[in-house]
């Protein structure tokens, strides 16, 4: 019996069920979400439990697939492309025209859901601990649950329609869990402003998608007999040859519009440090790991449109590359203002952001997403450390000049965490920083992009500049404020606005236990929150020999498991629905061995003359330690001055340096541009917005004043004149008699309806309906 | 053809909407249930849609969709000035317009 029914389990795993039944992950969310919702506040642990076991279960599918596609990937030679695995029902149909909904499975989708399950699972554990007590946790569950299956919806969306839904859902979640905690009013304001600047970029997924679809729809109908919404169909038409370069570059730049708003590039990451004011989980999970990678995900799902749109390799200068920098230099600046731990986080995000965006510009696909999946681990690490310390140690206050420092001796476990995710952030060897963002520098410069690559590089001296500066003032040096134990009223106003609000009437036991830590100074957190720290940080090291490229070619893991590989292909392949095993592709003998022993193959090139490509051929900068070293001196260099420069400034409060911002015009010039986030802001909502608004309103109440009143007052000239002859001629003699007569009908009819009028809305309606009741009934026996 | 049941659907969809506006004090709750009635005659654009094949149902059912959301924006203002006049939003308080 046993060996019968681990013989099925082999089976089933061998087989690639799990791979064909994906589709099935995002559903368990999104059923935990309306149970959640439905019974959340009657079960024990209010609807936590539900979030965390349907989290396991996707985290267990994702993982059981992954390792399915591993299996399936390593059985074929390395340059023979592997279908993706693709299921698709249709949605909506109508005219002849339709689109469907199912899954696109291949490498890509499939680390970044495992990357998703598996943070999503550690955040919702580590939320049981941090949101005890407070008034929505029911809710917060929900809308947590709610965007892990938006997220994974649009990891696997089969066409771009899809892909729009499980974003659209994404960007709702994110504007609840901004706003968790919105009787304060700056976190409303901040849940809104997400909202509206996403929803500014998210224009141009629109347009983008349209478009692509009009473009592309007649060729991926005639050639692979499907919709010009597929993923599968829009890459391998943009690598054909046939689209129009108007069309491919105009929808690139649209679609990357949404990229910017939702990956906080600039300019519009103005978003993404306001969304801070959300719980930390939400920080960790929603704005630096997950949702903010969607935008970069989205560049890398449709890369060959991006590729041709861009012409990326083409030139040493594109749309997307520039966007990058430019995010990579100026968040890092502005992250060394930041007095709260957060920002100094979400500034860091929207810097590593930037990177991928530019690797991704530059032609370095594989270690962009390599970096997406090794930032993931380390910034969910970070800001869960920095939850912890608000939550055990600083109370409830995230400004580390004020409340916090010295606390490496109260919190051994997150201090160590928090350094091991700082070096892996600040790309030191053997951290998985390291690999992924060394591997994006070397390709950036590789690839002929040779200011950029610079650009990288002085982005990595900053990181480790920053992240110095920040972990000096957490954690070393003497505790201040809160940390130190004092318990100062005057602060408490404004933060514990953070975290506290669950613990009012309702909640009074709850109240009671955080009144009772505040008492006696900083202290370690509960094992709900280590445990995920600690094997966040485990996996901040250990993410990064997924893909070591130092090690040679055997530790090139993720190469192998998610690169897809451009070969020529059957254009049958491509369309097919069904799953396809490895090798059913039919291979077309285009290789040919070029001089460094690369297999070259012409997609993404040339035009594929007798088939389809779905991916561009893409170089790989080979490993060399002085280039390596070169970026370790930097980042060694960025840890050591910012090390000094923060001792002597916040400990030893060296004459020279303090206040230095004051006496010196020019670099208080620099402090101002960047403590006003370069004024971009300012921007925004004075200039922009108050364009809009203003002549808007300004232009109707002149329309109203000139147009209409003119209007009224000569139509009114006009009836005085003429009203005098009327009445000395018409109503005297004709009218009144007439009226004088239907006034008393009228009187009778008026009191007979008198009791009608009883101005009652309810009435009204009632009175509505049944008119239209009756109308419809004399039509329906007109009619027959 | 599933067409008979989408028309149940939306008859049940209305039934239940109108009486919500007639039997409701509470005008928010009011507003819901002429929502509910606009997406009752939705799903009978729908499904004659989908009887006929044409798109023309689809794009009246947008057309719907788009006139809903500013009939509740508007509706909710007015409730929004009507609870700050008088710390209420119980219908049958207001019969300011009795004749």
């Amino acid at each position: 019996m046993l060996s019968a029914s681990t013989e099925a389990a082999e089976a089933v795993f061998t087989s690639g069920w799990f791979l064909d039944h994906v589709w099935i992950v995002p559903i368990i969310p999104a059923v935990a979400f309306a149970l959640i919702i439905f019974f959340g506040k009657r079960l024990p642990m209010k609807g936590s439990e539900l979030g965390i076991v349907s989290m396991l279960a996707t985290l267990a599918m994702s993982a059981a697939a992954a390792y399915q596609w591993v299996n399936r990937v390593e059985a074929v030679e390395k340059e023979v492309f592997v279908p993706p695995v693709i299921k698709a029902w249709t949605w909506w149909s109508s005219d002849g025209f339709s689109f469907g909904i199912g899954q696109h499975i291949d490498g890509l989708a499939l680390i970044v859901l495992c990357v998703v399950a598996f943070i999503s699972t550690l955040v919702q554990i580590y939320s049981v601990e941090y949101l005890h007590g407070d008034r929505r946790y029911t809710h917060f569950f929900a809308s947590l649950t709610l965007f892990s299956a938006g997220m994974m919806n649009m990891v696997i969306a089969e066409n771009m329609l899809q892909l729009i839904l499980g974003w659209e859902i994404m960007g709702l979640c994110s504007f609840m869990l901004i706003g968790h905690w919105w009787e304060d009013g700056a976190n409303s304001r901040a849940a809104l402003k997400a909202f509206f600047t996403t929803r500014t970029g998210d224009i141009g997924l629109l347009v983008g998608t349209s478009v692509l679809f009009f473009a592309a729809n007649e060729w991926t109908q005639k050639t692979l007999g499907i919709s010009g919404f597929t993923i599968r169909g829009l890459s391998a038409w943009a690598l054909s040859g046939e689209p129009s370069s108007t069309a491919i570059t105009v929808g690139a730049v649209a679609l990357f519009i949404a990229c910017i708003g939702k990956s906080g590039q600039f300019p519009l990451h103005t978003w993404l440090p306001d969304a801070m004011a959300g719980p930390t989980p939400v920080s960790s999970l929603l704005h630096s790991s997950t949702m903010v990678v969607a935008g970069v995900f989205l560049v890398a799902r449709l890369y060959p449109v991006f590729f041709e749109g861009m012409n990326i390799l083409g030139t040493n200068v594109n749309f997307i590359v520039v966007i990058g920098g430019i995010t990579i230099i100026i968040a890092a600046a502005l992250a060394f203002v930041q007095n709260d731990i957060k920002k100094v986080l979400a500034y860091s995000t929207v810097s590593q952001l930037g990177y991928m965006m530019m690797g991704l510009g530059a032609g370095a696909w594989l270690p962009a997403v390599f970096h997406i999946f090794t930032h993931a681990f380390f910034k969910a690490c970070l800001f869960l450390g920095a939850g912890s310390i608000s939550h055990s140690a600083s109370h409830h206050s995230f400004d580390m000049k004020k409340d916090m420092g010295g606390l490496r001796k109260y919190m051994p476990i997150t201090f160590i965490t928090w350094i091991i995710s700082t070096l892996a952030l600040c790309g030191v060897f053997p951290f998985s920083g390291f690999f992924s963002k060394d591997e994006i520098i070397d390709n950036v410069g590789h690839n002929g992009y040779n200011v950029f690559m610079i650009v990288g590089l002085v982005g990595a001296f900053l990181t480790a500049a920053y992240m110095t500066r920040a972990t000096y003032l957490t954690f070393f040096g003497t505790p201040r404020g809160a940390s130190a134990g004092e318990h100062h009223d005057d602060a408490h106003g404004s933060h514990d606005t953070h975290d506290d609000h669950g613990h009012d009437a309702q909640a009074h036991d709850a109240h009671d236990v955080h009144d009772d830590h505040s008492s006696h100074g900083p202290r370690e957190s509960g094992k709900l929150i280590t445990v995920p720290l600690i094997i966040l940080a485990v996996l901040a090291i250990g993410s990064g020999f997924l893909n070591a490229t130092p090690f040679g070619e055997k530790w090139e893991k993720l190469k192998v498991w998610v690169e897809p590989r451009a070969e020529v292909v059957d254009p049958t392949s491509v369309a097919l629905v069904a799953h396809g095993g490895p090798g059913e592709a039919k291979s077309l003998p285009a290789a040919e061995e070029s001089e460094e022993g690369h297999h070259s193959s012409p997609c993404g090139s040339e035009t594929p003359t007798d088939g389809v490509c779905v991916a561009p051929q893409l170089n790989h900068a080979k490993f060399k330690w002085s280039k390596a070293a070169l970026s370790l001196i930097i980042v060694f260099a960025g840890i050591l001055i910012s090390w000094f420069l923060s001792m002597q400034l916040y400990e030893r409060k060296n004459k020279a340096l303090v206040g230095l911002t004051q006496r010196n015009k020019l670099l208080g010039a620099g402090y101002k541009l960047l403590a006003n986030k370069y004024y971009l802001d300012a921007l925004y909502e004075n200039v922009i917005v108050k364009a809009i608004a203003y002549p808007i309103s300004r232009g109707a109440y002149w329309v109203n004043q000139k147009v209409l009143d003119g209007a009224v007052n000569g139509a009114g000239i006009v009836a005085r004149v003429s009203a005098g002859w009327v009445y000395r001629n018409i109503d005297q003699r004709v009218v009144d008699g007439t009226v004088n007569s239907s006034g008393a009908a009228a009187q009778g009819a008026g009191s007979a309806l008198r009791p009608v009028q009883s101005g009652k809305v309810n009435q009204y309606g009632a009175l509505l309906f049944g008119a239209a009741a009756i109308g419809a009934l004399v039509l329906v026996i007109i009619n027959t | 053809m599933l067409v008979n049941q989408f028309l149940m659907l939306g008859a049940v969809l209305f039934c239940i909407g109108v009486y919500g506006v007639i039997a409701r004090r509470n005008a928010v709750l009011v507003l819901m249930s002429i929502e509910l009635i606009l997406n009752s005659v939705n799903i009978n654009l729908l499904a004659f849609a989908l009887r006929n094949g044409s798109a023309d149902g689809h794009t009246f059912a947008l057309y719907v969709i788009a006139v809903a959301a500013a009939e509740v924006g508007v509706g909710l203002a007015m409730v929004l000035l009507v609870y700050r006049n008088r710390k209420s939003i119980a219908l049958d308080e207001l019969a300011e317009m009795k004749g």
